[in-house]
Formats: C-alpha cells, sequence, structure tokens
C-alpha cells in the first residue's frame, strides 16, 4: 500500500510472532501500512476490522500492543527488538 | 521537586516554538512538552529527517521553512521534553504527562497551549474502512518516514491541504487517481468579494494557483460539485462511489483520502474549564482568547491554531505576543515595554490573518449535517450512528452530554476527539438550535487513556 522514498535503514522488529525489517524512525503504523497491512484491530462493538485514521494520535483507531503495552502505533516509534501484536493475531 | 518554570508551553509546531524562542529571548524559564519526537508540528514534522535525507524539497516550500525555525527553537535554551503526552493539569500549574513509559509532574506559573488542529471528522458512508484516512494522515506518511502510496488513490473533500496533498504527492511519484472536490457549485463566485482584503496575502494566493495549475498541467482529473462520497469495501477499502453532474459513479480505490477542513483542538482548553465560542465562519467551537491569547482562565494562554485556524505565519505572531504577555504578567517587563515590543507583532498578525475571510468562505465545509443518512457511524469508537443521535435528540437530549448518556457516543478511547463537533452540529440541525447555544463536549482529565499504574505514580516528581 505504501512504499519508502528514502534508503532503508533497517530495524527489525516482530509483529504478531513474525520477524520484519521497519524503516529507522519510521511509526509502527507507518510499518505495517508498508507491509499491506490497513487493518491492526477489531472494533470492539461490532468486531470489524479497524485502521489507522488521522496517523496524529488523535483517533485512536490504530491501538495495538507493544512489549506488552496498549499503544498507538502511529505515536510509535520503531526499536530494535520491539514485538507488537495487533488484534489480529491469531 | 524542581522549583515552578516560568512558563510551560504545550506544543511544539510553529506556535510553540515562536513562543518559546521569545520567552527565551526576555530571559524566561521555559520549558516545552511535545507529544511528537522532533519540533515541528504537524505543518513542519519531521523536517530535520526529511532535509537530511535530502527528500524535504518535494514537500513544499512551506514544509522547508520549518527547518530553520526548528534549529533556532533547540538552540534556545527552552528545556523540552519530546514524546511528552500531557494527561492531567492542575490549578497552579502542576502539568502530569507520561513519556516513554514513565510519569513526571512538573510546576509552571503559567502556560500557553500551543496543541493544534485536527482535521474536521468527515464522516461519509463507509469511512470506517482500513484505507480511508483523512489527508492529513498521507502527508504524514509522505513526511515521516517518507512513505508514499502505491494503489490508486482518491482525495475528496475540500481546503488548501487537499491541493497541498496533490502536489506532494505528484512530487513523490504518487500520481492521485482522482481529486473530487465536493464544494457546491458557485461558490468560488460567492467569494470574490473578499479576494480585495485578501490580496494582502498576495503571496499565499499566487501559491494556491500555481499548485492547481501544476495539477492541471499533470492532467490529474479534477471534479467539481461531487456529492454523495462513500467508501465501499468488504473488510477493507475497495472503491469510491459519488455523484457527479447527476450521475453516480464508482472509482477504484486502495485509499480514499478525506478532506473537509481543519479545527482547533479544544480537548485540552475545554478539560481546563476555558471558555468557548462558535465560529460561524469556520463552523467550529474556539477558545475565547483575546489579542495576547489569554483565554478565560489567568495565567492560561492559547496560539496558533489551537485557538483558531489563521495560518502558520499567523501562528507564530500570536506565539510571540503570549510570551511577551508572559513576561509582562511575571513582571519582568513593564506594560509599555510590551506595548512597544508587541505593536510590530500585532500588525504583523492582523496581516498574515488576511486572506483568512477569504479561504473560510471558498473552502467552508461541505458536510451537511442534515443530510448524513442515519446509518453512517458518527462515534467511530462506540459505533454509534448518525440515527442513533438523531433519536437520542428526538427523546429529548439536546446537549453533547445528554447524547453520550442516552448512546454513549464519547465514551470511547478517543474521548470525542473525532465526533464532539459531529454530534454537536447534529444536534442543532435536527433540534433545530444554534450550535452556541448547544455547546461542545465537556472533556475531562485524564486526557488520554492512562493505566493505573500511571495514575498511581501521578504525583511523584523529579526531572524527565
Amino acid at each position: 500500500m505504501f512504499r519508502l522514498l528514502p534508503q532503508p535503514e533497517p530495524v527489525p522488529v516482530t509483529i504478531d510472532g513474525r520477524s520484519h525489517l521497519a524503516q529507522r524512525g519510521e511509526t509502527v503504523a507507518s510499518l505495517l501500512l508498508r507491509l499491506d497491512q490497513p487493518s491492526m484491530r477489531r472494533s470492539a462493538v461490532s468486531g470489524a476490522l479497524r485502521g489507522p485514521y488521522c496517523m496524529m494520535g488523535v483517533c485512536y483507531e490504530c491501538l495495538v500492543e507493544i512489549d506488552g503495552r496498549p499503544a498507538q502505533a502511529c505515536m510509535s516509534r520503531v526499536a530494535e527488538g520491539m514485538n507488537i501484536r495487533t488484534g489480529l493475531a491469531p | 521537586m524542581r522549583r515552578a518554570y516560568d512558563l510551560a508551553i504545550v506544543g511544539a509546531g510553529p506556535a510553540g516554538m515562536a513562543a518559546a524562542m521569545e520567552a527565551r529571548r526576555l530571559g524566561l524559564d521555559v520549558l516545552v512538552v511535545d507529544e511528537q519526537v522532533a519540533p515541528g508540528g504537524q505543518i513542519w514534522r519531521g523536517v530535520e529527517e526529511a532535509v537530511r535525507e535530502r527528500r524535504a524539497a518535494g514537500l513544499g516550500s512551506d514544509y522547508l521553512a520549518g527547518a530553520e525555525p526548528v534549529e533556532t527553537f533547540r538552540a534556545a535554551g527552552a528545556d523540552y521534553w519530546p514524546e511528552a503526552i500531557v494527561w492531567h493539569v492542575e490549578d497552579g500549574f502542576r502539568v502530569t504527562v507520561s513519556r516513554r513509559g514513565a510519569v513526571h509532574t512538573f510546576a509552571a506559573h503559567r502556560l500557553i497551549l500551543a496543541t493544534g488542529a485536527m482535521e474536521r471528522p468527515m464522516p461519509v458512508p463507509g469511512w470506517t474502512l482500513p484505507g480511508v484516512m483523512s489527508v492529513g494522515a498521507l502527508q504524514i506518511l509522505l513526511k515521516t518516514p517518507g512513505a508514499a502510496p502505491t494503489g490508486p488513490v482518491v482525495l475528496a473533500g475540500t481546503g488548501p491541504l487537499v491541493l497541498a496533498l496533490a502536489n506532494q504527492l505528484l512530487a513523490a511519484g504518487a500520481r492521485p487517481a482522482a481529486i473530487l472536490d465536493t464544494r457546491p457549485p458557485g461558490r468560488a463566485l460567492r467569494a470574490l468579494p473578499l479576494l480585495p482584503a485578501a490580496l494582502a496575502s498576495a503571496g499565499l494566493v499566487a501559491r494556491g494557483l500555481a499548485m492547481i495549475a501544476r495539477l492541471r498541467l499533470a492532467r490529474i482529473p479534477m471534479l467539481n460539485g461531487v456529492s454523495a462520497v462513500e467508501a465501499v469495501g468488504d473488510t477493507q477499502l475497495e472503491g469510491v462511489a459519488f455523484t457527479h453532474r447527476g450521475q453516480r459513479k464508482t472509482l477504484q480505490a486502495a485509499i480514499l483520502a478525506l478532506h473537509d477542513g481543519i479545527v482547533p483542538n479544544i480537548h485540552l482548553s475545554a478539560a481546563l474549564g476555558c471558555a468557548h465560542d462558535w465560529d460561524e465562519d469556520q463552523a467550529c467551537f474556539h477558545p475565547r482568547v483575546d489579542a495576547y491569547g489569554d483565554t478565560s482562565l489567568a495565567g492560561v494562554a492559547i496560539v496558533g491554531d489551537a485557538a483558531s485556524i489563521q495560518g502558520v505565519a499567523a501562528a507564530r505572531h500570536s506565539g510571540c505576543l503570549a510570551a511577551v504577555q508572559a513576561a509582562c504578567a511575571l513582571g519582568r517587563i513593564s506594560e509599555q515595554e510590551r506595548d512597544r515590543h508587541c505593536a510590530g507583532a500585532l500588525r504583523a498578525l492582523r496581516r498574515a490573518r488576511a486572506i483568512r475571510p477569504l479561504l473560510d468562505r471558498i473552502y467552508a465545509p461541505t458536510v451537511r449535517h442534515e443530510a448524513i443518512p442515519d446509518h453512517v457511524i458518527l462515534c467511530r469508537c462506540e459505533e454509534v450512528t448518525a440515527g442513533d443521535i438523531r433519536a437520542a435528540v428526538r427523546l429529548g437530549a439536546h446537549g453533547p452530554r445528554q447524547v453520550k448518556s442516552y448512546t454513549r457516543a464519547g465514551m470511547g478511547p478517543c474521548q470525542g476527539r473525532m465526533c464532539g463537533l459531529t454530534v454537536s452540529r447534529l444536534i442543532a440541525a435536527e433540534a433545530g438550535i444554534p450550535p452556541e447555544e448547544v455547546g461542545y463536549p465537556r472533556a475531562r482529565f485524564p486526557l488520554k487513556p492512562v493505566t493505573v499504574a500511571e495514575l498511581a505514580a501521578a504525583g511523584d516528581t523529579g526531572p524527565a
């Protein structure tokens, strides 16, 4: 869905148990979008798939679990060894 | 605990940075807290990195212009806490932030809120589908980390940011599939009487025309008078349906970028209890401020887009004015010195604001609340539809608090940031009450969801 414009500067992270290379400085939301994953959780009310809308911390659609804590993916910069769990993990 | 700062500034965008630099010039002890990782706010988001990586030019001259203020701000000598999210403010003032998993409380004699704007939520059918985002979201991705969409992108709505994004996408090699302008026909003509006054900001007018010209030259399809935009798809966005010249049309899309203008983010000012007024021209609530940004609360000033959408030049001047006023209020300079100091900034602020009536009229919001279909979700967090809210209004819920009690609209994690304005406007439309009488939702601390551990840690003081 999205591609990187600058040179790759890889940062290894885990998403739902799988290893991926993030770009240094990007947010978890940006990484998920670049991995063609526009949805990262299910609505608490209907179970409908939801993904980031505002990318700036206002809409709270991008809630994921990072290193065991709930966090907004769009406000969380990737870090080496980060363990990300989306709401879609089996 | 460390002694109180003279001045704490929330937000390191253009207005916040300008306030910090001016306050430092006047010798004040300043702390700037900001939730992003680097200074610049949204308009200059990640500009340092973009310049380092040599990709700032494609984002436009307005963006590149942020590099210098950011550099000067860093050298100004203010304490600066990035990644700090304010979630509690007490009188006096004691401010609690969460930062990188830890909680910190600090004291300041005066506050300047420079928390900026948010996009006006644009509820259309299907807008909760993954792949539907705000125009600002795509700009953010282009700025940090420098990510461009690969599939078809459709832009829908209206506002200068739509043109800006379209140009930025073009420069990044990601041609928009179409721009759907939702302004009703005749809008531009009705705005012509305001053009003479706007020419005081001739540079901005010229840049706007140049952006349109570039898009025409690149043959980007631009449709005017579009209505009934709908995001279509099963579990994620697949296409965009809309009405144009009386016909229903559909375009394939991987991303739908919506925009219906920007509005002050009043969440913090509402939680503090500042008085707010309804702005008819900009169709939003905004805090009541005087020429220096002072609010109805002693010691609290609001500057930049958080006070009123006036553009980046006006934001910087308003930041300066509030800092000078703070110095005067703290007894560091006399009123005469303040007046002398501020005369130039006040004039510059008036000039910077000259274009606003024209822009407000041309780009007035296009969503008509009375026409939002009943099945459209307005409160995304709790999935409360327009129909649910109308039913509550008919049962007698005539204010945001009542509607919240009846329907749960505003009770989700976003705490009403995304639905507040829409709900107030829908109540106004359904009940036939003016928006200023309906009022706005009163946010409450904590300003963001916090864990019990964070609550327990609040009140422990110490350096960040």
